[in-house]
């Protein structure tokens, strides 16, 4: 993806006064630096341990290439995330949308001062404009009002929302979008309630 | 101090009352613009100053004394302007420091406080107000009006903005989240708060230059590593270690970035 070049650009223009090294260690040193200072200066807190900052290969590569990664390596990776994507059994996707707004209001989940038992919600307002009636919402992800309307409620697009819930890096390896199924942030069926908010005919999203 | 907390309440109250109102009509950060107009320049972080600035002056610690001979990087006792050249190399212990690790050194060698003491809880909450960010709060004060002027000309000092540039785009945790998930584009928000963009000058100089703050939804003043630790729990992550080189190193990182702005603080948040 491409959305990344501009911040680049603007790091060279606005901040050109700073040298692009340090004097005496390569890019490479202080990459290792990095690391090494990440791995040894957190702690544990409630449910968030340190194990939480070693990367997988994905958060590694993205991270590596500020998340525009070369073509031929996001790909392969891509494919490996979609084909871990585990589909309903049952072949069915669509939720109960109600219920889906709830999840998407629940900003909570997985922080250190969540209790262990407490579940997840979606966040999904945090970043995107769902419902036309809830004014509180953020601009990280796209607008989604009335994506049902526009985008049709077929099975193939139901298919398609179901896996973007369930793991946006197979479609865009490094979208700032979490992996909620991948991840196991939230069940199969809460990402079925999530697929209803957006595409049911009856749902907020598509009033 | 019993009139400070009662006005604390007010302010709290009237903030509520205000930013609940308004809130259809902007960005949280238009609200509290319009907050600030409203308390005309008040801000209660200056009881913070005040307390800060008795504590700085008055003997403590188990060697009873004051941090009067504490160096801030412009020599002994040097407060005026001194959070402005902050983070940098120090040649006494070797490493560059932001200004909460500097009053961890000061208050250990100076005082004789153990580290630990100040460490374990360093951020205040219901009841409990730690010294370290009484004097935060008046250090900071003391560099209103000053240019940031943050140096990289300590190979020590290029190292830690190089290393806290790595950090901020570093993607990690359940969520795959980096601070640049959330702070490394231009005009982005979560709800309804505006995000800074620190890869942009702007931004940055913008953000910086009014941190620490009294936060008005907490009743509270919050030091500069308190922001992180916060963002680090909605990034996530675990908890970062008080003062460390991972905070010191995020901290150079955004302070270079915030080079030639005036620094305004401590300021007024949400
Ligand atoms: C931290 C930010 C963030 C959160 C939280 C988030 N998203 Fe997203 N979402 C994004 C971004 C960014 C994109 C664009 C993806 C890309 O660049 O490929 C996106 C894309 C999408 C798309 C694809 C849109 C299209 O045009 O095809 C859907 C559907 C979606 N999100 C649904 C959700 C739902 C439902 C939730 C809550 C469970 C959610 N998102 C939570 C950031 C987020
Ligand atoms: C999941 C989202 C998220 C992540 C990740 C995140 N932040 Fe934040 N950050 C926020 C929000 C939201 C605010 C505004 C908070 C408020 O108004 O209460 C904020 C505010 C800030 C501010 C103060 C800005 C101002 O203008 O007052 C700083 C500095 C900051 N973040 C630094 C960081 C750093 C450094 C990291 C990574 C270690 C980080 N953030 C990661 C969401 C995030």
């Amino acid at each position: 993806m491409k959305i990344f070049l501009p911040i680049a650009v603007m790091t060279v223009a606005g901040l050109m006064a700073v040298p692009a090294l340090a004097a005496d260690k390569t890019a490479a040193e202080l990459d290792a630096d990095a690391v090494a200072i990440i791995k040894r200066d957190f702690r544990d807190k409630g449910i968030a341990k340190v194990e939480r900052v070693n990367q997988d290969e994905l958060q590694a590569m993205c991270t590596k290439y500020l998340d525009n990664p070369p073509a031929k390596e996001a790909e392969r990776l891509q494919a490996e995330q979609e084909k871990a994507i585990k589909w309903p059994a049952d072949g069915k996707y669509l939720g109960d949308w109600k219920a889906g707004e709830k999840l998407a209001q629940s900003g909570a989940g997985m922080t250190w001062s969540d209790k262990p038992d407490a579940p997840a919600g979606g966040n999904c307002y945090n970043c995107h404009q769902l419902s036309a009636k809830e004014i509180a919402y953020g601009t990280i992800g796209p607008s989604l009002l009335h994506f049902g309307k526009t985008r049709g409620n077929t099975e193939a697009m139901q298919r398609y929302v179901y896996g973007r819930i369930y793991n946006a890096k197979a479609y865009n390896l490094c979208a700032n979008m979490p992996r909620f199924g991948h991840m196991g942030i939230l069940s199969e069926a809460q990402i079925k309630d999530l697929v209803a908010l957006l595409l049911d005919t009856e749902s907020i999203v598509n009033k | 101090m019993n009139t400070s907390i009662l006005k604390n309440a007010i302010f709290v109250f009237a903030f509520a009352a205000y930013a609940s109102a308004a809130m259809a009509e902007g960005s949280a950060s238009d609200e509290i613009a319009k907050y600030r107009e409203m308390i005309s320049d008040g801000n209660p972080a200056e009881f913070d100053e005040m307390r800060g600035e008795e504590l700085w002056k008055k003997p403590g610690g188990p060697n009873k004394v004051s941090l009067e001979k504490c160096d801030l990087g412009k020599g002994a006792g040097v407060v005026k302007g001194a959070y402005a050249e902050l983070p940098r190399y120090f040649a006494d212990t070797q490493r560059v420091q932001d200004l909460e690790s500097r009053l961890v050194t000061c208050m250990t060698t100076l005082q004789g406080t153990a580290e630990k003491d100040i460490t374990a809880k360093p951020f205040g909450g219901d009841n409990y107000k730690p010294e370290i960010e009484s004097l935060v709060a008046y250090v900071v004060g003391q560099s209103k009006g000053v240019k940031m002027n943050v140096s990289l000309k300590h190979p020590k000092e290029k190292e830690a903005f190089e290393i806290g540039k790595r950090i901020f785009s570093y993607r990690a945790g359940p969520y795959d989240f980096a601070c640049s998930t959330c702070h490394g584009k231009d005009k982005q928000r979560i709800r309804m708060q505006d995000l800074p963009n620190f890869n942009n000058k702007k931004d940055a100089q913008a953000a910086y230059t009014t941190w620490p703050a009294y936060r008005v939804s907490q009743g509270m003043f919050r030091s500069f590593q308190w922001r992180l630790n916060d963002c680090l729990r909605q990034q996530r992550f675990p908890e970062p270690k008080y003062a460390s080189e991972l905070t010191i190193n995020l901290t150079m990182f955004m302070a270079v970035n915030a080079n030639d702005a005036v620094y305004d603080g401590p300021g007024l948040k949400r």
